[in-house]
């Protein structure tokens, strides 16, 4: 039994090495400062780079963030808080069935939700998308962290007369604060990461484009329309947005689980 | 959290005002004064995000059944059950992406069961400790690499192994089974099945990993005071964690059904119903990433929609079913 384990945990490790080391390997030769400052060639024509969808990605995230951050983090402060309810239970439970959605089912709600009705694809309904994303993960993670704050905190605050509105917003919000920044830039990482929803929201734009109401380009489906190409050097590039992805959010994981580990010692 | 220190401290301050008015007032009277306004607006606000989060589901199903109704009405029930995609003639039926979904799926979680099974048993029983958090943090990493770096190492790596290694090698031993016949194009059900394995691993091994974890060290410890061997007692173990693992099942089953990019790429795209592994299929969230924005008539939009909706209903009931079958476990558990 040992050794079917072993065998097993070899074999689901693998993969993971192998797909790294192999957007490594592959991307790092395309990896030069041309993919991060320069616009992408013309069709056939060697070189070029990304620089339009890094920012294209930023805006994204950013926008999707400006809409999914106050709602997340709020509801998760609702479900810490005052969540013991049967009302805050349905909550957490419909927040743990909207992680388990498909990206392209919400993919396909933003299209209906903001490009029917303007007429026209744009960056917008992409960052609606990603904010729809991002709403069940940053809700737990700020649930979770609030929840470890101890209860003597809150309990001092209010003890010493301060209203309870002011002791969450002044004491325990401010413990928590580094756990919900991480779990928040791992959420904006994963997000970033995405591709399906932006496939027929913010479509696509081989130009520079920094405007919210026009279709945009991003890294994930520069990704996608790369990796489909007969050109050699596209798909170079493929690899190579592919390993920066990869790099951002082994970097956050690694963080996020750094700062929120459990110190044994402090029980 | 409202612990009853937390709801006399709120009583006793008041309207925070120093020195506090009595509380002799009743307690059910009390339960309706707005004690500070600042309480009031802080709560109902957060309540209020709460509220949204809870509408989204149901927004989310409102307006997909709104978006796809003229589908709805034309097709009907046979929608399902039709194989003809023809966006030439408008006509419609979803048969093909369902038999795609389903079977890369399905192939999916039988390669990945025994696989995250075994890892699963491996960082919960056999793991030597200081092994335990760095391994199952690298198993969590499969997770976070984005679906479209799958799709890309299978068209670039999988693919290329499976047409040029793997199938010919399977067609000429098993030929004979109509389940490996046919051309190797690499591309195809098997494609798809692997590379969503991979991808439903992490989630099977975490979730049994838990579950297997808060089984009580009783029932361990009693078997190998009545001599079981190892073995023996981890199908003990794994025989009560039996829910728990099947929740974890349903989870990850939901996501493979949803998962869109790495299947696109690998999965050939051909909306047939075919017997062989090695065929082109194509799954439903494939199809919506392909002719999603270029669908040009309005009912071809409605039957792209109307196939979200399906792949909505289908993920929505795996995860709530998977989501109430772990939670009763692990509270079942926690009270022992």
């Amino acid at each position: 039994m040992t050794s079917f384990s072993l065998l097993c945990v070899v074999l689901a490790v693998a993969p993971l090495i192998l797909i790294f080391a192999y957007s490594l390997i592959q991307g790092l030769g395309a990896l030069n400062l041309d993919f991060f400052l320069q616009m992408p060639k013309p069709v056939g024509e060697e070189g070029g780079g990304m620089a339009n969808a890094i920012v294209g990605t930023g805006i994204l995230i950013g926008l999707g963030a400006l809409i999914g951050l106050p709602v997340g983090i709020l509801a998760g402060i609702y479900l810490a808080e005052y969540g013991d309810s049967p009302f805050g239970t349905a909550v957490r439970f419909l927040a743990d069935v909207l992680s388990g959605i498909p990206s392209i089912v919400v993919g396909v709600v933003a299209y209906i939700l903001i490009v029917l009705p303007m007429g026209h694809f744009s960056a917008l309904a992409g960052g609606v998308a990603l904010a729809i994303l991002m709403v069940p993960t940053i809700t737990r993670t700020t649930e979770e962290m609030i929840r470890l704050v101890p209860q003597s905190f809150r309990e001092a605050g209010l003890a010493l007369g301060i209203p309870r509105w002011k002791t969450t917003l002044r004491i325990v919000l401010p413990t928590a604060l580094k756990g919900i920044t991480t779990g928040i830039l791992l959420a904006l990482a994963r997000a970033a990461g995405e591709t399906a929803p932006l496939l027929f929201t913010a479509l696509g734009n081989r130009f520079w484009s920094t405007s919210i109401m026009n279709p945009i380009a991003s890294l994930t489906v520069f990704i996608y329309d790369y990796a489909k190409a007969p050109f050699e050097d596209w798909n170079r590039q493929a690899w190579a947005a592919s390993f920066v992805l990869i790099f951002l959010i082994f970097v956050l994981s690694i963080i996020f689980r750094f700062v929120t580990r459990q110190r044994y010692d402090q029980r | 959290m409202a612990t009853p220190a937390i709801e006399t401290a709120q009583q006793i301050q008041g309207d925070g005002n120093f020195p506090a008015p009595s509380v002799s007032s009743s307690p059910r009277k009390n339960r309706w004064r707005i004690h500070n306004v600042g309480d009031f607006v802080f709560e109902n606000l957060t309540r209020l995000f709460g509220f949204v989060v809870f509408s989204l589901v149901f927004l989310m199903a409102f307006e997909m059944y709104r978006g796809s109704h003229l589908s709805i009405e034309k097709f009907g029930w046979s929608f399902l059950t039709t194989s003809t995609w023809d966006p030439v003639q408008d006509q419609f039926g979803a048969l093909p992406f369902i038999f795609g979904t389903l079977g890369s799926s399905l192939l999916a979680l039988l390669i990945a069961l025994p696989l995250s099974l075994g890892v699963a048993v491996f960082l919960s029983e056999l793991c030597p400790r200081w092994l335990e958090q760095p391994l199952s943090f690298v198993v969590e990493l499969l997770a976070a690499i984005p679906s479209i770096v799958y799709g890309l190492w299978g068209v670039f790596v999988l693919v290329p192994w499976l047409r040029i290694t793997v199938e010919p090698f399977l067609r000429k031993s098993l030929g004979y089974i109509p389940l490996f016949s046919g051309p190797a194009y690499g591309f195809g059900m098997l494609a798809s099945g692997l590379i969503l394995a991979i991808m439903v691993l992490p989630i099977i091994t975490s979730i049994s990993r838990d579950v297997l974890k808060s089984i009580p060290s009783l029932q361990r410890e009693a078997a190998f005071a009545l001599g079981a061997t190892r073995w023996e007692t981890t199908r003990i173990v794994l025989r009560s964690a039996r829910s728990g693992i099947l929740g974890a099942t349903l989870l990850g089953l939901g996501r493979a059904v949803g998962e869109t990019m790495a299947v696109t790429m690998v999965i050939g795209n051909r909306p047939e119903i075919a017997a062989s592994l090695f065929s082109p299929a194509y799954s439903m969230a494939s199809v919506l990433a392909n002719e999603f924005a270029e669908a040009t008539t309005e009912i071809y939009t409605h039957a792209l929609i109307e196939i979200a909706l399906v792949l909505f209903v289908i993920t929505v009931i795996l995860n709530a079913l998977a989501r109430l079958i772990v939670w009763s476990l692990t509270r079942k558990f926690k009270t022992a």
